[in-house]
């Protein structure tokens, strides 16, 4: 308990300072090792073991009974922390592992995902954050329940915020078991509870407080991991150290490459789960579908965003209105560290494949030769490429090199010939980002359920120690639902991750954006905003992709949010109208929100 | 405080989340509406359509935050509205 206190909070750069330094010197000792004839296998073990330690201490230190400590971190983040930790709330296993690869085979079109999950903090820190921070809520039912009234409206929030936040959540314990699994060597379903146990190690004593110091910790080695890789690289290919201002040269010569190796045609074979490069990488599509898809995709990114309660509780924990809106940015700018960085590491991974004047390019080699690379054979091995001499010429045409599109980052350090050390770095980083993503949703449902479902609704008499310890056997029943069901490997990684988008913004955007910015909205409106846009998204989502429908207008199954949203807004508008205005008391409340001087409209114990 | 400072507050806390979300619109939507025909020019060697989703627009949005939490503050400042530290 020591270290967290008054003078923890003055000596957080001291602390993260000396954290980071401690982290590199760890980083160099590794390489020394490496050196010295440590097999490649016992630094992969040491750094996901070492970093999963340091944040189970820092959970540990930070445990706490108190009510406001656990739901909100006693309000006294200071917003560029809050930035680091927001940061890396967001910034998920997915991002950390899929993005890069996702840019290397969506080209322009898969942009969409990076211009709507930076996009979307314009619309926290302008519609939401501040607001939320000056009701002083404690999870985003709370401010439901309170600013609309009654329990049916508490409950629709929680309802859509569990339904949200799980299909996240299994997603990233999904991608902390692969990940556990890789780097211990143990088998995937182990892996799954391994993740499992140091997720809930960093967040089950200290709740928001835990998670809050975690994640910064986090963010430092998930920052550090992503970026050292890419600039090494670029380094080593004359790019220079700043690589991502000047990719501008490779960009325009994958232009031409993709032109003479014929990228565009149709692969003759086809692996499972593999896919082969088909897709032109910087031309944007030119017809009217494909704009309208690049658009609906950013708007459900970005309204999803802003309405995914682990986001938007971060933002409850700052000490003052002003600081929240600080930290709106400082969390995009720490999140545009790493996305302005993707882009660049999927260019230099196309280069260095395709281009036949670089010694690691592939695409033309002959065969045999290619399949004696050593990273060819190992990632063969575990099925995250193939190749198939379709033609039967003996050369590897780009049309018959299938791979995941994770290798990007997991393998481009040897595909570079970097030493191992950086991939046990780049291990370490992803099990950061999906650990700490998780660690925020599986806070965020476990708080919901026994804030407001338990708390509010079922035994409001319940004191503070009931409350706390309900909250702690809610999060690790939740957690293990999480993992069992990521053990079974329902979904592929991104599918979810969008869909969890969809059905925040689905029930959540308009009465949360209303609730503020409209003081007619009321009680049944919000019920029937958050009840229709839920069941019309996830209806839609069902025909869609299970039901054999057309998709209407592009909007597939990745983008059902628009519908959801759409008839959220249109019934939360006309139900309103239709009933009686807000009483005094709640449009009281409502001015009250909208000044940030002043006390916080609910208690900070409530 | 009095019904006329919150109102002239709130209209220009209105006016400042208008003009954010403006800027937030074209460079979200209108610009990657058109990437193709940018992609036509280019911007530090980039082909601009794929520039301003890869970087521009991200950068535009990192300002336009720390820009929009200054204008908000001196709002508040101006009347009275601020948090007292």
């Amino acid at each position: 308990m020591s270290i967290i206190k008054g003078d923890f909070i003055d000596n957080l750069p001291k602390v993260y300072g000396l954290y980071t330094g401690g982290f590199v010197v760890f980083i160099l000792l590794m390489a020394v090792l490496e050196q010295m004839g440590l097999g490649a296998d016992t630094i992969g073990i040491l750094f996901v073991a070492f970093t999963v330690l340091i944040y189970a201490a820092i959970g540990w230190l930070s445990r706490t009974m108190q009510v406001d400590a656990y739901y909100v971190a006693g309000r006294q983040v200071p917003a560029v922390f809050n930035g680091m930790a927001t940061a890396a709330d967001w910034m998920s296993g997915a991002s950390f592992v899929a993005l890069a690869g996702g840019i290397y085979f969506g080209g322009h079109g898969y942009m969409a995902f990076i211009v709507g999950w930076t996009g979307g903090y314009v619309l926290v820190a302008s519609l939401m954050a501040p607001y939320l921070r000056k009701f002083g809520c404690y999870t985003v039912p709370d401010f439901i329940g309170t600013r609309y009234g009654g329990n049916l409206a508490r409950f629709l929030a929680v309802l859509v915020l569990v339904i949200a936040s799980f299909t996240y959540v299994t997603a990233q314990i999904n991608a902390t078991g692969t990940i556990a699994a890789r780097a211990l060597q143990i088998p995937f379903e182990v892996g799954v509870w391994f993740g499992l146990l140091g997720i809930l190690l960093c967040s089950m004593l200290g709740g928001m407080r835990a998670v809050t110091w975690t994640q910064v910790a986090q963010y430092i080695v998930l920052i550090i991991a992503y970026v050292v890789p890419v600039v090494w690289m670029s380094n080593k290919q004359g790019f220079g150290l700043i690589p991502q201002f000047v990719y501008g040269d490779a960009i325009m010569r994958i232009g031409e490459l993709e032109t003479a190796l014929g990228v565009g045609a149709k692969p003759a074979t086809a692996v499972a789960g593999l896919k082969a490069l088909t897709v032109p990488y910087y031309e944007a599509g030119t017809t009217f579908a494909a704009k309208w898809k690049f658009v609906t995709l950013v708007f459900c990114m970005m309204a999803g965003t802003a309405s995914l309660p682990h986001i938007l509780m971060r933002y409850f924990t700052t000490p003052s209105v002003k600081a929240a809106r600080q930290s709106v940015a400082w969390s995009l700018f720490f999140i545009f560290l790493l996305y302005f960085t993707a882009p660049a590491l999927a260019t230099f991974t196309k280069l260095q494949l395709l281009d036949p004047t670089l010694a690691t390019s592939i695409i033309g080699k002959s065969i045999a030769e290619v399949n004696a690379l050593d990273w060819v054979q190992k990632w063969s091995a575990v099925k995250f490429l193939a190749i198939a001499d379709a033609n039967g010429d003996g050369i590897l045409q780009v049309t018959e090199f299938f791979m995941r599109g994770d290798i990007v980052v997991l393998a481009t350090p040897e595909i570079a010939g970097l030493p191992y050390v950086i991939s046990g770095l780049v291990a370490a980083g992803g099990m950061a980002a999906a650990m700490s993503t998780a660690d925020g949703l599986l806070l965020a449902i476990a708080n919901a359920l026994s804030h407001d479902l338990y708390y509010k609704i079922i035994d409001p008499k319940a004191d503070t120690k009931t409350r706390l310890v309900v909250a702690r056997v809610l999060l690790i029943f939740i957690g293990a639902a999480g993992a069992f069901v990521a053990s079974l490997k329902l979904t592929s990684i991104l599918g979810a991750v969008a869909w969890a988008f969809d059905f925040a913004m689905s029930g959540l955007f308009f009465p949360l954006v209303l609730g503020i910015w409209w003081k007619r909205a009321n009680r049944p409106g919000a019920i029937a905003g958050m009840f229709f846009g839920l069941l019309a998204g996830t209806l839609y989502l069902y025909a869609v992709r299970w039901g054999g429908m057309e998709p209407w207008l592009y909007i597939d199954h990745l983008r059902f949010g628009v519908i959801g949203a759409a008839v959220s807004l249109v019934a939360m508008v006309v139900v309103s109208l239709a009933t009686a205005e807000p009483d005094e008391e709640t449009q009281r409340m409502v001015d009250e929100v909208r000044i940030p001087k002043g006390k916080t409209i609910l208690d900070s114990t409530h | 405080m009095d019904q006329s400072t919150r109102e002239s507050h709130w209209a220009k806390t209105k006016g400042l989340m208008i003009t954010t979300l403006i800027i937030w619109f074209i460079f979200s939507y209108l610009v990657h509406w058109f990437a193709d025909s940018l992609n036509n020019a280019t911007f530090l060697g980039f082909p601009l359509g794929f520039y301003m989703s890869a970087q521009g627009s991200l950068i535009i949005f990192v300002v336009l935050i720390f820009w929009f939490a200054r204008r908000q503050h001196s709002i508040d400042v101006e009347h009275g509205a601020a948090e007292d530290d």
